[in-house]
């Protein structure tokens, strides 16, 4: 970079950035549609694991419960880089999942996601629900009603906190690299995802490009986050 | 704009997307960071797609990972360069049919103050000066065929970096790019292929010191990954890429590659023996 300063730098590729956008570049549109179809596919599939087994684990009892929740909480914290290893040896041709073919496909991305944002949803899906219950509890011995027997309720009751619970997994999926990096393997057209192309730019020496990026996938991700307030806005208009 | 309706239809569906999207006649090639980093696949890749057909997608990882990914049959045809390992490769019954294709040369780069006085010096006495003088010298770290190439190196000069006691030998990890990245930040002297470093953009005070040394030679070739070994693997398209590379089209386009006012890679194929033909050998 020239001798601009630092502000100056982040300042010329914020302008690239906009321009960037403003061109409309096919590939880059591609590479930020395909970020969004995997971190969000991966945010459902986890939602969809994750806020049954976080409604489990605040409401249930059973032998072992404890060991879950504490391997859930510590699951938030799995290193990409050894889940993308650990897919990649499953998905590898000469590993026990090989016959599907499925290595350097966004199918494979979203997998090694999944396992990451998972415990992510499930974590805080479990506190969400367990602050409720501690609220509740009384009401509900006064209705009679057996803490399982709530459930869809408690969900119901529980849905703002529970979608901050998707949008931070999505966030933990959207700003990942060294997982999709290792199954996916940054295929230009096929698998290049913003953050796997914001690396491959910085490891060429184009920072102010990689920075440009960078900023675009902020944008991406404030997008999706000001969408989901807005849907929770309207829900609250509707309810009342 | 077809963004919003395929982000709409992840967030209907939530489930795995577009995996059969790409059409299948494509194969999986495995190369160096080199090779990508310096935009010649990027250049070459879309001719050949265009004469053939045949889709190539390229994963760029360093060269030990590379013959991993042949290893385990999940490539079909690798781009490399570092021939000892490429034979051994070959050797083991894990490729077939290695083909030199291209070459060009290492450099040494350092800062332009070249505090170890390496400038123009063969590369070994460059490496001793560097190791004398204490200055920092960064290694790729990574089992790259640049990292092998540079161990080699000290090895041929005699001195055994990994004992640096004072700290001047430092190990990225990292590909070639980051590595100049490093360096670059740190006024070090590293070892970089001219591919990467025609195209790299953030030199700060990096140049050129050592290059023209036989040492320095680094030749770049195609090997198939073994389809008796996996049987999936797309041998054919495989084949057909490597044919072309070391085709006249495929000559020919290495040559004109041009980035940063210069030609950094030199076709060197040899013309195949055709049958029938008295074609040299």
């Amino acid at each position: 970079m020239g001798p601009l300063g630092i502000s100056g730098e982040i300042g010329e590729a914020a302008v690239t950035a906009l321009r960037l956008l403003w061109s409309a570049d096919p590939e880059l549109l591609a590479i930020v549609a395909l970020s969004l179809e995997v971190s969000l596919a991966a945010t459902a599939l986890a939602a969809m694991l994750g806020l049954p087994l976080g409604a489990l684990l605040a409401l249930a009892r059973f032998p072992g419960r404890g060991a879950l929740v504490l391997l859930v909480n510590a699951g938030m914290g799995l290193p990409p880089v050894v889940v993308g290893l650990l897919v990649y040896l499953l998905l590898s041709r000469s590993g026990p999942l090989g016959d599907h073919g499925l290595l350097f496909t966004p199918t494979a991305m979203v997998i090694a996601q999944t396992i990451l944002v998972t415990p992510i949803v499930a974590a805080l899906a479990r506190q969400a629900v367990t602050d409720l219950l501690e609220d509740y509890r009384e009401h509900l011995a006064s209705l009679g009603l057996r803490p399982l027997a709530a459930v869809p309720v408690l969900l119901v009751d529980a849905r703002y906190r529970l979608a901050t619970a998707c949008l931070a997994g999505f966030g933990r999926a959207a700003a990942e690299v060294g997982a999709i990096l290792i199954v996916g393997g940054n295929i230009r057209g096929h698998t290049r995802t913003m953050t796997t192309a914001i690396a491959l730019e910085t490891s060429k020496g184009a920072l102010e490009q990689a920075l440009a990026l960078g900023f675009v996938l902020i944008l991406v991700v404030l997008a999706v986050n000001l969408a989901a307030a807005g849907l929770q806005r309207m829900a609250r208009r509707i309810e009342g | 704009m077809q963004l919003p309706r395929r982000v709409f239809l992840a967030l209907a569906l939530g489930a795995p997307v577009s995996a059969s999207r790409a059409a299948d006649r494509s194969i999986l090639l495995a190369t160096t960071t080199s090779a990508e980093n310096s935009g010649l696949l990027g250049y070459l890749l879309p001719r050949f797609e265009k004469a053939s057909g045949i889709r190539v997608k390229v994963v760029a990882v360093g060269t030990g990972q590379a013959l991993k990914l042949g290893e385990r049959g999940d490539a079909d045809l690798l781009l490399l360069h570092h021939p000892p390992s490429e034979e051994a490769f070959v050797a083991a019954g894990f490729g077939i049919d290695r083909r030199e294709i291209m070459a060009n040369d290492f450099l040494l780069v350092g800062p332009a103050e070249d505090p170890a006085g390496a400038r123009g010096r063969d590369v070994l006495a460059a490496f001793r000066a560097i190791a004398a003088s204490g200055a920092p010298f960064v290694s790729r770290g990574d089992a790259s065929g640049t990292h092998e190439r540079e161990r080699e190196l000290w090895r041929a000069a005699g001195i055994d970096p990994g004992s640096a006691a004072r700290g001047w030998y430092r190990e990225a990890g990292s590909g070639m790019g980051a590595t100049l990245n490093i360096a670059a930040a740190m006024g070090a002297y590293t070892l970089a292929d001219r591919g990467t470093w025609a195209s790299f953009a953030n030199r700060r005070g990096l140049v050129v010191l050592v290059e023209g040394d036989p040492r320095l030679s680094n030749v770049y070739a195609v090997t198939l990954v073994n389809p008796a070994r996996h049987p999936h693997v797309k041998v054919a398209e495989a084949r057909a890429l490597a044919d072309w590379l070391g085709g006249p089209e495929g000559q020919a386009a290495i040559g004109s590659f041009e980035v940063g006012g210069t030609r950094p890679f030199r076709p060197i194929a040899t013309a195949r023996a055709v049958p029938g033909s008295d074609g040299g050998r």
